[in-house]
């Protein structure tokens, strides 16, 4: 009975609420069109403001990729001199034994001095000859002995022969140096941009696509330096940290989404795998230097150590996105393989794991991305020496490409200005086809269900 | 409490030679009990349906059978389950087998996206039943044809099996399950996602398997429960209150709660 009661009283009150809600609205008084007016102000300038953020961005990114093209695009160009050159016999082989080994070990430099003392006879004194050698790189002997070796027949001749010209030559004929400043502040001298000018004037002064850039190691000279002793680096050292992070990562994130038991050892180790992802790449480095090279007595400067540092720095990235991607799965299809009487693993590796995988992937790629512009952590373990061999393995002594940049960044040449943003527009075009890869490969694996 | 399940045992006296059994039953999600001493037999080539309002225990019961409550953390079981008279929580059983014994289809239709084939062929693929290609796509063949999907299908076994209707699907599954010949088949609210007219279908279906299969359903429908069972089972609140052969469970229940929960007076 006394329910009875209470619910005629719960009838009654809800009555009395019904009643003052029971109110009819005026859908065309002021209030309401004002409000109306407000809802639509605030809808416009949310989209501006939203608009306004785009263009920011934007903006940010036309300044950065405009900067560091208008000032990298010419270091894809190289000046060359064209000479006479006379390859004398007398010099190269005075025996005539057709040799390889002799005519390796020939003056090719010589020859080149000869030329430009040929082609400029009114320069006499030591000290402007010095200066007029300056016109044509030191490495261009190489090329020269290499095109002899490849050529012998032409010991004895005399051709024009196009020659790399010197960095600061370079500069001239790009316009960095600029011949209206006071002589005693520019890298050359009157004289010397007169020779300039005699040469383009017999139209021996070129500028031709600069391939050696692409296929040389570091140089100290900015004309001889090239990026892919650094390209091949960061490709050994990337390789090592994937084959390492990859297989790790995965079965970590396997082990703790679908076997691990919810405990209080479990969620230490969460919390601090997503710590390690907030922990600065310097520590890694620092941890790298301690345990690879004073510990386990690894190569210095090797892709190898690089690599497992990176590892360590890109496990938990590769953890956290596998793991999310993991958690995506719908419990439903697991249920139907258990259901099925598939065991755990079979589980994971026929259901699971392939519908996770772009998942995994994709921060996998992330993940190598981030390592390949590592350069703090690389520091630490050496990758910062100046190297000039491009690295025949993971255990040679090799630089990364963001590290290759710092050094060029750093060197006081003019043209290495030029080369440090070709450099950046390398690493750039190797993040944007990771990125592509990774894009491309959720694309492919993707199911729908 | 006890005085119930002995009323219903003696209502209708355990049957003589059943396909599987639960002996006090009881089972904890943490510190919270959502079976109480539950006693049912299972009767061999027969539909069970276990019928009850929502909460009460008719999913985690059935859930027992298969032990996929295993893969749920902080569950704790005790009593005992029988499948011919074995206990199916001893150690020695093995789990995996024990699931391609006892086959389970669920509530909402969950087909792998795969193709239609190969959502056939996985059982008996990881179970190594077959030895031979052939072999395989008769049992998919079979398979299917007892889930009467096999004409809707026959021409497109290698597209996804994601491209199908719902109901299509849901027999899909049953397929699926049939495939690796488990002897029970357990079926958690089947057709709860499917259209009336798929819904017959697979009721038809389940009434067909009944020759081969001995069936277990937890359905929400009681005239579901009617039309396909033999016997059926009233949960409440975690304890079984009442079983017995369907149509006296339905035309002369004993227990005042099955009265009111079947003529709609609270569920």
């Amino acid at each position: 009975m006394t329910d009875m009661a209470s619910l005629m009283e719960d009838r009654a009150a809800a009555k009395v609420i019904s009643d003052k809600m029971h109110k009819p609205v005026d859908w065309d008084s002021p209030k309401i069109a004002r409000n109306i007016k407000k809802r639509y102000a605030a809808e416009r300038r949310f989209k501006i403001y939203g608009l306004s953020a785009i263009g920011v961005a934007l903006l940010a990114l036309f300044v950065l990729g405009f900067s560091i093209v208008s000032k990298g695009y010419s270091a894809f160009f190289q000046t060359y001199i064209q000479l006479e050159v006379h390859f004398d016999p007398a010099e190269i082989d005075p025996d005539r034994t057709g040799d390889p080994a002799v005519i390796g070990k020939a003056n090719f430099d010589g020859l080149i001095k000869q030329s430009l003392r040929e082609r400029f006879p009114e320069v006499t004194s030591r000290r402007d000859r010095r200066d007029l050698y300056g016109i044509v790189s030191g490495g261009a002997s190489y090329d020269l002995r290499e095109r002899v070796m490849e050529n012998p027949n032409l010991i004895g001749q005399t051709r024009k022969i196009w020659l790399i010209s010197g960095d600061d030559f370079d500069m001239l004929n790009k316009g960095y140096i600029d011949a209206e400043v006071d002589e005693s502040s520019r890298r050359l001298n009157d004289q010397e941009i007169g020779w300039y000018n005699a040469l383009v004037e017999d139209g021996a002064v070129e500028k031709q696509f600069h391939a050696r850039f692409f296929t040389s190691g570091d140089s100290r000279e900015p004309e001889l330096a090239g990026i892919w002793g650094a390209a091949v680096g960061s490709f050994y050292t990337l390789l090592v940290t994937l084959a390492l992070s990859f297989p790790i990562g995965v079965l970590a994130a396997v082990y703790l989404e679908e076997f691990a038991p919810k405990n209080r050892f479990t969620t230490i180790v969460e919390v601090n795998i997503n710590n390690l992802a907030a922990v600065p790449s310097i520590v890694f480095g620092l941890l790298g230097l301690e345990v690879y090279l004073n510990v386990m007595h690894l190569p210095r400067s090797a892709p190898v150590v690089g690599g497992l540092t990176l590892a360590l720095m890109t496990l938990p990235t590769i953890i956290i996105a596998s793991r999310a991607a993991i958690k995506a799965v719908p419990p439903s299809i697991r249920q139907a393989a258990l259901g099925l009487g598939a065991s755990p693993v079979q589980t994971v590796t026929h259901h699971v794991l392939p519908l996770a995988m772009p998942g995994i992937l994709t921060g996998t790629i992330i993940g190598m991305a981030q390592a390949l512009g590592e350069t703090a952590p690389l520091l630490m373990i050496g990758m910062v020496a100046f190297i000039v061999d491009i690295p025949g393995g993971a255990l040679d002594p090799a630089t990364v490409l963001p590290v290759q940049i710092y050094l060029w960044a750093d060197s006081p040449e003019r043209a290495f200005v030029e080369k440090t943003s070709a450099a950046i527009m390398v690493l750039l075009a190797f993040l944007i086809l990771m990125n592509g890869l990774a894009v491309y490969l959720r694309k492919k694996f993707e199911r729908k269900w | 409490m006890a005085a119930v399940s002995q009323s219903a045992m003696t209502a209708e006296p355990s049957v003589a030679s059943p396909k599987m059994t639960a002996r006090d039953l009881n089972l904890f999600y943490s510190d919270n009990q959502a079976l109480f001493d539950v006693n049912l037999d299972i009767v061999e080539r027969q539909v069970t349906a276990l019928i009850g309002p929502s909460g009460c225990g008719k999913s985690t019961f059935l859930r027992c059978m298969n032990r996929m409550n295993d893969t749920i953390d902080g569950v704790t079981i005790n009593g005992k389950v029988t499948l011919d008279g074995r206990d199916i929580y001893d150690k020695r059983i093995d789990v995996v087998q024990l699931r391609a014994r006892i086959g389970m289809v669920f509530q909402k239709p969950n087909p792998f996206p795969k193709s239609i084939y190969d959502n056939v062929a996985y059982g008996p693929r990881i179970h190594g039943l077959v030895n031979s290609r052939d072999e395989l796509d008769e049992i998919v063949m079979t398979s299917l044809e007892r889930a009467g999907l096999l004409k809707e299908v026959k021409d497109r076994l290698q597209s996804p099996a994601t491209g199908l209707s719902g109901g299509q699907q849901q027999r899909l599954c049953i397929a699926r399950a049939v495939a690796v010949s488990p002897e029970v088949i357990l079926m958690d609210e089947p057709c709860s996602a499917l259209d009336p007219i798929a819904t017959a279908k697979v009721e038809e279906l389940i009434d067909e398997l009944r020759s081969n299969y001995t069936i277990v359903i937890v359905t929400h429908s009681m005239q579901q429960a009617a039309r396909v069972s033999q016997r059926t089972a009233f949960f409440h609140l975690g304890k079984l209150v009442e079983v017995g052969e369907t149509d006296q469970i339905f035309t002369n229940p004993k227990d005042d709660r099955t009265k009111g929960y079947i003529t709609g007076r609270f569920g």
